[in-house]
């Protein structure tokens, strides 16, 4: 946590429109940004220009092909937000290219900034009144807090473990060599070709996080949207419409999808996993349970659920049974297939059963209430009722940043060692995990000391 | 008991150990009229457990106590029996030098150079009262009733507070290596309500040589240079005595083993908190039940004397056990033990109640330092003393403290450390602990401090006068080394380059770059005539500074950021259940800890940086109101 230098983030959930906004503020984000920004006018530079004008032009990446079209924002100091220099981009196609834009700058001497960071820099720097204060701190803990629980989020399962192997071999190596070095007597020197082996173990291992994290497998899927509900209350249908394709399969046989169908899709601007499940009911058929218990899996994970209701069969003991088991706080109800004539659900009985709940009626069939579900799903997401907004996407670009800095400690240890001596070498293999203890928050010195007491005979 | 007025002192030093050694002579050297009182005149500047200085950020530290004016460095250098020069090929941030003292010469030594310093006396007496009027020390009270005034006070009572001793299942009431216990103090320092913790440490038990059969063991000579710990200390070689390495065996292990059921250690008797570095034998055996041997070594305590050190083997084992472990060993069949291995349990303060300068927050100008601290370890005990010395003077002078960063010393480490954290068994510093170790070298402890002890007033014109000459070459010598250059043209250049198996110049390059390929040893640069046959500590310095120079480079930039948040100082008044925004746990630790600067705060565990931007806000509202 430094005072004035260079930092970054994106300001702006998703909103309308697809439009994300990267903010950044220090003492020269502008002529950092003037690197990678090409205006259309190429007789304009921004660096010449005052505060308070825009420009037009696109973003590029390294090998000078085009991220996404943008208007940047200069800010001059003190007259910005956080009365720093600042700049603001504004990031055309959405929240995908704005992650790689803020990666772009990422790569120019800027850092992420904290949850926060730009409010307090803000407050300090004389830019807001002491009125403010308490929205202010408000603010602060409330970004940090999300933060925090992305954390835990994020580092589970499988990854979790993988992650947690990565570390205990680094603490390892961290610790085999401190101790050689703070008891020479008891500890021999780390055997250089072992220590070779497990850095290259280690290497491989965050190599293959980075990747994960360039794919973007973490951040691409945006929010969780599961479709839920009994056999045959139009799931499937509901899927294929979102996407505008034949996905899954429709068929009038309850029972149809007994596996997992997935697919992507941006609802205005913000990416979303759409996941359609297997009609839960009780069922003898293996393969269809085994469908079903999938279906409860996936609703655990979900950020939101579409759970839909048939108007001609009624709400059955089933729909009650499966309703029970979302979560309120994450459900839109949606009655479908408004379209027929039949019509065994009634406005008190909704009121009775779904209090407080959004409920939609609509024909997936018609395509009727179609607008009204899009909006919905927009809303809650923005109103935080869902897990998802900028900052997660920040986070996960916060982890990548992280084992990119322990991959380049790695790197340096792999091409030093035997050519430095040991107390130089211990500043990368340390540095290595320290970056790693950044994503996860480990107190990395005491971990090594009580390592090194765990590991080796030590004591006069 | 009728007491009587014995006289008044600036600074009273409670303990003649080596904590308090470093804060009389600190005191009194600054001007201050200074009383060291210590419960025997015979356990000055003892070293009740291995007769050894230095090692592994040990060494880093007893030279920053030397740069800063203090006395240990000077003091081993007169009395070593051995030294050697360890971790060499790891690097010269943590290479150290280790001394084995003559623990008796190493005490006649200290009391002569207290007995003759100006300022001070020394008195034998137990302390059994601190007096103090509205939060502000007054005085102390002895056992035998007198009673000094003063204005300061710092306590350096060691492993002394309630000592008890433990063997087997015997337990008695006693300080260590036989002196009385400090009965009374620690119940003085709950009243003026301070919080005192109970750890436990142990040593093992003293041989006679002429019991030992050393063809049985790996003898381990001392270097064969010249080494000194003090900047200033002659460069002479002292007649080197050996020590002795021998191990134990399964043997030795089973008869630990079969005994265990009398050990206090597992009994329950032994009740304070031990080292995990600093384990018994027998705890050692238990937790690494698969290791076949343990080292021992066997160190000879002094030239005037037969008993012997046996490294290793500390224990708390009952006598007859101890015997019969020690006969199992090689070397060790018809040892003759002279005193026996013991634990000892203390009270010490629990030293989150202190300030960064060693004064207590409790308390007005009453400052704790040494193992009383919660520490263990003759250097770390040293180093707190000389703070705690200089910040009693500077106090009583009405000047400002000292405290040193972890940017700067192993000193503000350890400090920082025990001020700030949550220290659950005795504390020993370690290279590890240290952010910045290649700089916290112990080759550079004086470039990094002697112009802090110039300002103090403890560095002396002799020593102000060699650190000058010696900066001044230094910087001339690195300039003139960064301007010398040489071409692929130069032919006499080429050979040297090629004799050393070194690659042929490409450009032009300096002969500061040259001296960084790991193939150029400064020595070689001299021998060619290209450097000037300096004192070693510059040639040292200046090979260092330019091999390891990105290295160093890196750490110098990651200390500048650090600075950024040390120096953002928070005021002592802060109540932090008033600030907006904290999170409870965060309110709780920060009244606790009342830490001096934002970086201190960012270092207390259960402070999250979250609850750093509220402070800092906090602050900036604060400062414009
Ligand atoms: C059994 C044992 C084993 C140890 N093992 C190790 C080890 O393996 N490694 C290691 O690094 N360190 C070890 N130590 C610790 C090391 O000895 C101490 O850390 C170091 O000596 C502490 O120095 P000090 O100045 O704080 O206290 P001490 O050296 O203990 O000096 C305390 C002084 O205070 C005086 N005093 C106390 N109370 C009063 C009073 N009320 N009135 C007047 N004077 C008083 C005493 O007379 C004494 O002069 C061991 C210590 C003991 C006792
Ligand atoms: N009339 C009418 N029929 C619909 C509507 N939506 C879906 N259907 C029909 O309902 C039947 C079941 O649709 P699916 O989409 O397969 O239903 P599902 O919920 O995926 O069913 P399972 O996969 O078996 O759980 C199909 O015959 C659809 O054509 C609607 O809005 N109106
Ligand atoms: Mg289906």
């Amino acid at each position: 946590m430094l005072f004035n230098d260079d930092i970054a983030a994106i300001a702006t959930p998703p909103g309308e429109g697809g439009i994300a906004i990267i903010r950044l503020s220090g003492s020269s984000v502008i002529e950092k940004v003037s690197r990678i920004f090409k205006p259309y006018n190429p007789e304009v530079d921004i660096k010449n220009k005052p505060g308070y004008t825009m420009t037009l032009g696109w973003i590029l990446d390294d090998k000078g092909e085009y991220i996404d079209e943008v208007l940047v924002s200069i800010m001059r100091a003190p007259k910005s937000y956080t009365g720093e220099d600042v700049v603001e981009i504004n990031c055309h196609g959405g929240i995908l290219p704005a992650r790689k834009c803020l990666e772009e700058v990422l790569n120019h001497g800027i850092r992420l900034a904290e949850p926060g960071e730009f409010t307090r820099r803000a407050f300090l720097n004389g830019r807001m009144d002491m009125s403010q204060v308490e929205a202010v701190i408000e603010i602060i803990r409330a970004k940090s807090e999300k933060s925090m629980k992305l954390a835990l989020k994020q580092l589970k399962g499988e990854k979790k473990e993988d992650f947690n192997r990565l570390e205990d071999i680094l603490t390892s190596i961290n610790a085999a060599i401190e101790a050689s070095i703070d008891f020479p007597d008891e500890v021999d020197e780390p055997d250089y070709a072992g220590l070779e082996e497990n850095i290259k173990i280690v290497l491989d291992e965050v190599n293959k996080f980075i990747e994960a994290a360039r794919r973007g497998e973490v951040y691409r899927e945006g929010i969780k949207i599961v479709i839920s509900g009994k056999p045959n209350v139009g799931k499937s249908s509901l899927l294929n419409l979102l996407l505008r394709k034949d996905k899954a399969i429709v068929t009038d046989i309850p029972g149809t999808t007994r596996d997992i169908v997935e697919d992507y899709l941006n609802i205005n601007g913000i990416p979303v996993k759409i996941m359609d499940t297997a009609g839960i009911r009780e069922t003898d058929d293996i393969v269809e349970r085994i469908g079903v218990e999938k279906s409860g899996q996936a609703i655990k994970e979900a950020d939101l659920v579409i759970f839909l209701l048939d108007v001609a069969s009624g709400i059955t003991e089933e729909d009650i049974r499966i309703y029970q088991g979302l979560n309120k706080e994450k459900v839109i109800v949606l009655v479908n297939k408004e379209d027929l004539a039949e019509k065994n659900i009634s406005e008190e009985e909704i009121k009775k059963l779904f209090g407080g709940v959004r409920v939609i009626r609509g024909s997936v069939k018609e395509k009727t209430g179609l607008d009204e579900l899009i909006s919905a799903i927009t809303e809650m997401v923005l109103e935080g009722k869902t897990d998802y907004d900028g900052e997660e996407l920040i986070f996960n670009l916060r982890q990548q940043k992280a084992l990119e800095k322990a991959r380049e400690h790695l790197i340096s240890v792999l091409d030093s060692l035997g050519q430095v001596p040991l107390d130089c070498t211990a500043v990368d293999v340390r540095g290595a995990l320290e970056a790693l203890g950044e994503i996860t928050g480990k107190n990395i010195k005491e971990e090594i000391i009580n390592r090194i007491f765990q590991d080796f005979c030590i004591g006069k | 008991m009728i007491t009587y007025n014995a006289g008044n002192y600036d600074v009273v030093v409670i303990g003649g150990g080596h904590a308090g050694c470093e804060a009389a002579l600190a005191s009194a050297r600054m001007g201050c009229k200074t009383l060291l009182v210590t419960l025997s005149m015979e356990n000055i500047a003892l070293m009740p457990c291995n007769p050894s200085i230095g090692g592994p950020a040990k060494s880093q530290l007893v030279r920053e106590i030397d740069a800063l004016g203090g006395e240990m460095a000077k003091n081993i250098d007169k009395s070593h029996i051995q030294m050697r020069m360890i971790n060499t090929g790891k690097g010269p941030a943590v290479q150290a030098l280790r001394a084995q003292a003559d623990k008796y010469e190493y005490y006649r030594e200290m009391l002569k150079t207290l007995l003759s310093q100006e300022n001070l006396d020394v008195k034998m007496a137990e302390v059994e009262r601190i007096e103090t009027v509205n939060k502000r020390v007054t005085g102390i009270v002895t056992r035998t009733g007198a009673k000094f005034g003063c204005k300061a006070i710092v306590i350096t009572s060691g492993t002394y507070l309630k000592g008890r001793i433990i063997i087997g299942d015997l337990a008695f009431d006693g300080g260590p290596n036989g002196q009385f216990p400090a009965v009374k103090l620690s119940d003085s320092l709950r009243d003026l309500g301070l919080a005192l913790g109970r750890f436990k440490t142990g040593t093992p038990p003293r041989i006679d040589r002429k019991s030992v059969d050393f063809s049985k063991m790996i003898e381990q000579p001392g270097d064969e240079r010249p080494l000194r710990f003090s900047y200033i200390s002659p460069r002479v070689k002292r007649p080197q005595l050996s020590c002795w390495l021998t191990h134990s065996n399964k043997r030795t292990h089973q008869i630990v083993m079969d005994n265990l059921d009398r050990s206090p250690l597992f009994t329950g008797l032994i009740k304070g908190r031990g080292p995990r570095y600093c384990p018994s034998f027998e705890d050692k055996v238990v937790r690494f039940s698969d290791k076949k041997s343990h080292q021992i070594f066997i160190e000879p305590e002094g030239r005037s004397t037969d008993e012997m050190y046996v490294q290793g083997m500390n224990t708390s084992l009952p006598e007859d056990v101890q015997l019969k472990v020690l006969r199992s060993i090689p070397g060790l069949e018809n040892v003759r033990m002279i005193r026996t291995g013991y634990a000892i349990e203390y009270d010490y303060v629990i030293p989150s109640q202190l300030k960064p300068t060693l004064e207590t927050k409790e308390i007005e100008n009453l400052f704790t330092a040494g193992q009383i601290n919660g520490t263990s370890g003759y250097e770390e005990a040293a180093g707190q003393g000389l703070i705690a010395g200089i910040n009693a003077a500077l106090k009583v002078k009405e000047k400002e403290p000292l405290i040193l960063k972890r940017s700067e010393a192993y000193i503000g480490v350890m400090i920082d450390d025990l001020v700030t954290g949550d220290i659950d068994e005795p504390y020993r510093l370690l290279t590890s602990r240290a952010e910045y170790r290649l700089i916290l070298r112990q080759d550079n402890a004086d470039l990094r401090l002697t112009e802090i002890g110039r300002k103090i007033g403890l560095v002396n014109d002799y020593r102000w006068r060699i650190f000058c000459e010696k900066k001044e070459i230094l910087e001339k010598e690195i300039e003139r080394l960064k301007e010398t250059t040489f071409t692929p043209a130069d032919e006499e250049m080429a050979e040297f380059l090629t004799g050393k198996d070194t690659a042929p110049l490409r450009d032009r390059v300096s002969l500061w770059e040259i001296l960084k390929r790991p193939e150029i040893k400064i020595k070689d640069l001299v021998e060619e005539g290209l450097v000037d046959d300096n004192d070693l500590d510059i040639l040292e310095q200046l090979e260092i500074q330019s091999k390891y120079e990105g290295y160093i480079k890196k750490q110098e930039e990651q200390i500048k950021k650090f600075e950024k948040m040390e120096n953002r100082a928070i005021p002592e008044d802060i109540d932090y259940s008033e600030v907006f925004g904290l999170s409870n746990e965060a309110v709780q630790k920060l009244n606790e800890i009342r830490p001096v600067s934002i970086g201190q705060a960012s270092r207390i565990s259960g402070v999250n940086p979250a609850d750093i931007n509220v402070l800092l806000i906090f602050l900036e509202k604060k400062r414009r109101k």
